[in-house]
């Protein structure tokens, strides 16, 4: 069985320290969702962070949520998947400096040399969601929406939500404080076997482009 | 007579299906692979999903935030009476599409391709597709959706006559393999496989192939459905799983559809229909009344026709 770990908010240093990788954790606290919307307005368009981030929240979910309005003029969260974060990579050094972020979470992880390079010097680790459409789980998990940040300017998906979660998972821990990846560590034990399944196979007779990386290359 | 308003509310009601309830032959099959599987964090990611399965049907809530690109496949019978003409119906699925996508709620997840904005309400130039065809001796309308979601898992390639069955099989493991690094893709997944037609209708008939035919419906012809039966143990086999974790969960099911192409060429498309993988159909029938399931019944007989008269090929009732 994989080890089970529930962790409140915002997350401490020892509690992100003690999460080995490969681990299934839930969260209780607050969380808030940041994608490419959010981190292009603040980062490049110098839009000031909504006051008091830091202190509610340690947590960015790469998330957009289905979410609609309802007649007492709050929000319907149906289910929330998270996207996958290796698109976000050149924004995040700045970002972690700029929020204090600790703890990540989204879908597929990021690059190993991400984790070495930028996530793990600042202490901070990566969770991934499972599935990844485990969108009704852990829409059961958000007891609330506590805010919304720049819904008109940037629209649902790319909104800023600041979601109030109870036993909020499960989570895998995909990188830890050393900068180790559990999905490259998983993907080198299957990479063994990969060459093995295109043995005897005959090659195509026209090539592409990414088979060769010289563009002056012929393909046939 | 079928009026606009029918079409609307069974159109409605699909969109609601499908976003949330788990078609039961793609659970059946996942349950299937589970089984199987024998790497503990593929196996973890499964029975986790089978999990999420549940609580989308019990709180009536979307099974994944990711509520793909709804779009829709008719079939018309000949025979069908409908009033307001086909952009009738056409106009009658924009609003049951904008309507589900409040109610449910679905994530408003069209955008335009270069200014980025929306209607918040999932519909937009050319959203939702909406697919026709025909059915013979039949007086009803069948309307199914899907809920695709994914930038991931779809790849076409010009092959050749001479490649043959090896050059299938190595595109399909670089297309499976490629995306299925870190789950991608979203895997155990339905896996179409489209060979031949033009560049178009490759595509098409590949990404019909993973969304319109259920776990362990079998292509009519003999030896493409034992071809089925060898890409979809090739793709079991590369050692991932889910997430792309070490294990054996690639492919629930693998359909092959063809159409006659250029004498020259081969084109093949794989196209993965992931872990959500969302469809509902429904049955308008000629009196009004309307019946609801999750196989399309989409490559009837007469679809799959093959001369120029279709004398003697099964009719489309047979079939259902
Ligand atoms: S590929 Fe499917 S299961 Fe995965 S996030 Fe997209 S819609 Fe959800």
């Amino acid at each position: 069985m994989l080890e089970e770990i529930h962790i409140d908010l915002p997350a401490s240093n020892e509690a992100i320290a003690s999460l080995p990788l490969g681990s299934v954790v839930y969260l209780t606290g607050t969380v808030y969702t940041a994608r490419e919307g959010v981190y292009h307005r603040v980062l490049n368009e110098g839009h000031p962070l909504p006051s008091g981030l830091a202190d509610r929240s340690n947590v960015n979910f790469h998330c957009s949520p289905a979410a609609a309005k309802n007649e007492v003029g709050g929000f319907d969260i149906g289910g929330v998947t998270a996207t996958a974060s290796f698109r976000f990579s050149q924004y995040l050094a700045q970002w972690l400096d700029l929020t204090g972020t600790k703890v990540i979470i989204g879908k597929g992880g990021m690059a190993e040399t991400d984790y070495k390079n930028i996530l793990a010097p600042r202490g901070v680790i990566y969770l991934t969601t499972i599935g990844y459409g485990t969108g009704a789980l852990l829409g059961r998990g958000i007891q609330d929406v506590e805010a919304v940040h720049w819904l008109d300017e940037l629209g649902i998906a790319q909104a800023m939500w600041l979601f109030k979660v109870e036993n909020f998972g499960p989570f895998l821990v995909e990188s830890d404080l050393q900068g180790q990846s559990l999905f490259a560590q998983q993907g080198k034990t299957i990479n063994k076997h990969l060459d093995a399944l295109y043995e005897g196979l005959k090659e195509p007779a026209l090539h592409r482009y990414g088979e060769t990386k010289n563009r002056t290359d012929e393909l046939i | 007579m079928i009026s606009n308003q029918t079409i609307e509310t069974a159109g409605y009601e699909i969109m609601k299906k499908a976003a949330i309830d788990i078609p039961e032959d793609y659970l059946a099959g996942i349950k299937a692979t589970a089984a199987k599987e024998s790497g503990e964090l593929s196996g973890f990611v499964i029975k986790t999903m089978i999990k999420n399965y549940e609580a989308a049907t019990s709180d009536r809530r979307p099974m994944c935030a990711d509520t793909g690109l709804p779009r829709y496949y008719i079939k018309v019978g000949d025979d069908a009476a409908f009033e307001g003409g086909f952009t009738g119906i056409e106009r009658a699925l924009r609003s049951a599409t904008a309507r589900a996508t409040h109610d449910v709620p679905l994530r408003p997840n069209r955008v335009h391709p270069l200014w980025r904005t929306e209607h918040n309400n999932n519909v937009g130039i050319n959203a939702p597709e909406v697919e026709w065809t025909f059915e013979p001796d039949a007086d009803w309308i069948d309307i199914t959706t899907v809920h695709k979601g994914g930038l991931f898992g779809t790849d076409y390639r010009m092959l050749f006559p001479g490649d043959g069955i090896d050059g299938i099989k190595r595109f399909l493991l670089d297309t499976l393999i490629s995306f299925g690094k870190r789950g991608l893709c979203c895997q155990p997944a339905i896996v179409g496989v489209g060979l031949g037609g033009s560049k178009d209708t490759c595509m098409q008939l590949g990404k019909q192939a993973a969304c319109l035919r259920v776990v362990g419906d079998r292509n009519p012809d003999p030896k493409i459905a034992a071809l089925e039966l060898e890409l979809m143990e090739l793709g079991n086999n590369i050692g991932m799983g889910a997430m792309g974790f070490v294990g054996s969960s690639m492919v629930v099911d693998l359909h092959i559809e063809v159409g006659h192409t250029h004498t020259g060429g081969m084109p093949m498309s794989v196209h993965t229909f992931c872990l959500s993988s969302r469809r509902a159909t429904a049955r308008v029938h000629a009196n009004g009344t309307v019946t609801y399931r999750t196989d399309p019944q989409w490559f009837t007989p007469y679809h799959r026709r093959e001369t120029v008269d279709w004398a003697g090929i099964e009719g489309a009732e047979a079939h259902a």
